[in-house]
């Protein structure tokens, strides 16, 4: 395959920081990125993700801070002047022109020669399996593969970074999971650097090399989709990570990283102290860990079940009126008594109003 | 329960009848009682000429340089104004679609047209005649030694051309640019296109469609100007516009059949240049200027 991404060793984001008015919306990034490396961007709405990805494109300017490419500073680059390749959410082509004159564009602006132009939109659309539908207009295409001309034309230039927002958010479901796939085989394929904006944890921990995850324009943790998996190092970060349940209480005995707490339960509760610095804690444990057991120290009522094929999902109410969220092998009528109870090393303790 | 197996009643709709559209038969009627009618009228008025055979009015008005000059003339005056207009309106609505105070300025340049045609030549002559404000301002400050003629000629008229129909064009114009996806033109930066070729890629050819029905309507509007060009200009010289032409034949020599005629020739001339744009405009995309889904 000719299509390749254009050398580089690292990308450096130096403090970055955005304001809008008196809103912070981005607040002294500092990360840096290696070649070949696929970066995902995760938090929720209004996290400032897309901020941080316009201002990679240069569509944004900086409040404060650089941006490096090896030892060139870029954000003082115009969008035009840097070179990279951006999916847009929407897709944004260009709905007067066909799809290879789309994947072409970029190309055209920079003067390539036509010939050079026509093989390199035939190896684009070769990578993104679209090579038969390069004379339709992009409104005779079905919403994935308008979604593949998009790719295509961000890669036919050959870009050092590849910047995606959110680009499978307007696909169904099933089209989703193979999207992810292929933008994963594009990205291998490229060699290139991507960076990845979603709110969806699923796409951040199944695409990524490392995930950056940010809250109110701040980075709360930066790792690899394990380490974020199974040990956010914030109260908030867990949650976003499916740590749905989250009980205050009161610390008992700590013994490293082993700690036990009140919930105001009959029983305490054993866990894994990850941040932990006064009594008052919070535990955070995900339903599919919270199971009924025998000797379960969460007493509760079922409020609700639902069915969801490997296994029932349920939702209680705790004696403090506490909403629980666990998991079952058996049905539950709504109204019975459960004993609840999740494996210590499966749960979390951190300090309790620990966020921002 | 009754075995009453007959299908629901057909209605209107069934049968691809649209009851509301029905509305808009009274409608229709007025149309054709206040335009059709009298159009046809006055087609059929113009074959039956005072004298000579029924081409007579035609071959009178085209055998006359003073008469048939009026459709240069006329041209002369509509065609600049309206492509000027419309290259006016392109890059200060390219600017003004970004602006906070849009609708303060939208307001300011909509003015002029509220005001009417006669309020507005009033003013000119007042503002740019040879005592006027302008040619006063400009003397004082030594950079004219005697007034320069700007009333009275081609020019007073082709000035308040410009000023009525600026706001039209521009209106359609912003219109039209505030319609395309901002992402179009941000995708087309990433891509290494600098705002020159952004414009001459993505946004021109996205408006062509539009700018040519606003060409239509701008032209067909200063084809037909008649009230500026008695008063700013020079009826009996060169703004002796086609319209004006009409309405001396049809009020100082009362030949109606005449002006029905000359109204027809005006018709005619106006049709063949929105023909020809509309035509030229079928060449160019005419979908939706949206990036994509969502």
């Amino acid at each position: 395959m000719a299509i390749a991404s254009a050398g580089f060793r690292e990308l450096r984001l130096d403090g970055m920081s955005r304001n809008f008015g008196a809103h912070n919306a981005l607040k002294e990034i500092s990360l840096t990125v290696q070649r070949g490396e696929f970066i995902a961007l995760l938090g929720p709405s209004g996290c400032g993700k897309s901020t941080a990805l316009n201002c990679l494109a240069g569509l944004l300017s900086l409040s404060d801070g650089a941006i490096w490419l090896d030892e060139k500073r870029i954000d003082t680059l115009k969008p035009e002047e840097r070179g990279f390749g951006m999916v847009f959410q929407n897709y944004a082509l260009f709905p007067h022109m066909s799809v290879r004159r789309n994947v072409g564009f970029g190309l055209q602006m920079s003067g390539v020669p036509k010939a050079e132009i026509e093989r390199r939109v035939d190896e684009a659309l070769n990578v993104v399996r679209l090579t038969s539908q390069g004379a339709k207009l992009p409104g005779q295409l079905s919403g994935g593969q308008q979604q593949r001309v998009a790719i295509a034309r961000a890669i036919a230039v050959e870009p050092p970074l590849v910047l995606m927002d959110e680009p499978l958010s307007n696909l169904d479901a099933k089209l989703r999971l193979e999207m992810r796939a292929e933008i994963r085989r594009i990205h291998r394929l490229l060699g290139s650097a991507t960076i990845y904006v979603t709110h969806d944890q699923d796409e951040a921990l199944s695409l990524a090399d490392r995930i950056v995850v940010l809250r109110d324009g701040e980075v709360r943790q930066i790792g690899t989709p394990q380490d974020l998996y199974r040990r956010p190092l914030h109260a908030d970060v867990a949650e976003f990570m499916g740590f749905r349940n989250a009980l205050p209480g009161r610390l008992v005995r700590r013994a490293g990283e082993e700690i036990e707490v009140d919930c105001g339960f009959a029983g305490t509760i054993r866990g894994q102290a990850v941040d932990v610095a006064g009594e008052r804690v919070v535990v955070a444990i995900r339903p599919a860990d919270l199971v009924p057991m025998a000797d379960g120290p969460i007493q509760a009522e079922v409020t609700g079940l639902e069915y969801r094929g490997e296994a029932y999902y349920g939702t209680a109410t705790g004696p403090g009126g506490a909403e629980l969220y666990f998991r079952t092998d058996e049905p539950l009528g709504v109204g019975a008594a459960v004993r609840l109870g999740a494996p210590a090393e499966r749960t979390l303790v951190y300090a309790a109003g620990g966020v921002g | 329960m009754s075995a009453d197996r007959r299908p629901r009643r057909r209605t209107l709709a069934d049968r691809g009848i649209d009851g509301v559209t029905l509305l808009l038969l009274p409608a229709a009627l007025f149309v054709v009682l206040l335009f059709v009618y009298p159009f046809v009228y006055g087609l059929l008025l113009s074959f039956a000429p005072k004298e000579g055979g029924w081409l007579g009015n035609y071959s009178k008005f085209f055998s006359d340089p003073y008469m048939y000059g009026t459709i240069w003339l006329t041209l002369r005056l509509a065609l600049p104004v309206t492509l000027l207009n419309i290259a006016l309106s392109v890059p200060v609505a390219m600017q003004v679609r970004h602006m906070k105070r849009q609708r303060l300025l939208t307001t300011i340049l909509v003015l002029p047209i509220t005001l009417g045609t006669v309020l507005v030549a009033e003013g000119l002559l007042n503002y740019l005649g040879p005592q006027g404000w302008l040619n006063r301002t400009l003397i004082l400050i030594g950079l004219i030694d005697h007034p320069i003629r700007l009333v009275h000629n081609y020019w007073g008229v082709f000035i308040s051309l410009v000023i009525t129909g600026f706001p039209f064009t521009f209106l359609l114009t912003l219109s039209m640019i505030s319609g395309i996806d901002p992402a179009l033109e941000q995708a087309a930066a990433t891509l290494g296109a600098r705002a020159r070729s952004r414009f001459r890629h993505i946004v021109l050819p996205l408006i062509v469609p539009g700018l040519a029905v606003t060409f239509c309507l701008a032209f067909v509007d200063a084809f037909s100007v008649f009230p500026s060009a008695v008063m700013l200009g020079a009826p009996a010289g060169e703004t002796r516009v086609i319209s004006f032409a009409a309405a001396q034949a049809a009020f100082e020599q009362y030949d109606y059949s005449y002006a029905s005629a000359i109204a027809m020739i005006m018709a005619v001339v106006q049709f063949g240049f929105v023909g020809l744009v509309l035509t030229a405009r079928g060449l160019f995309y005419k979908g939706p200027v949206g990036g994509g889904k969502g």
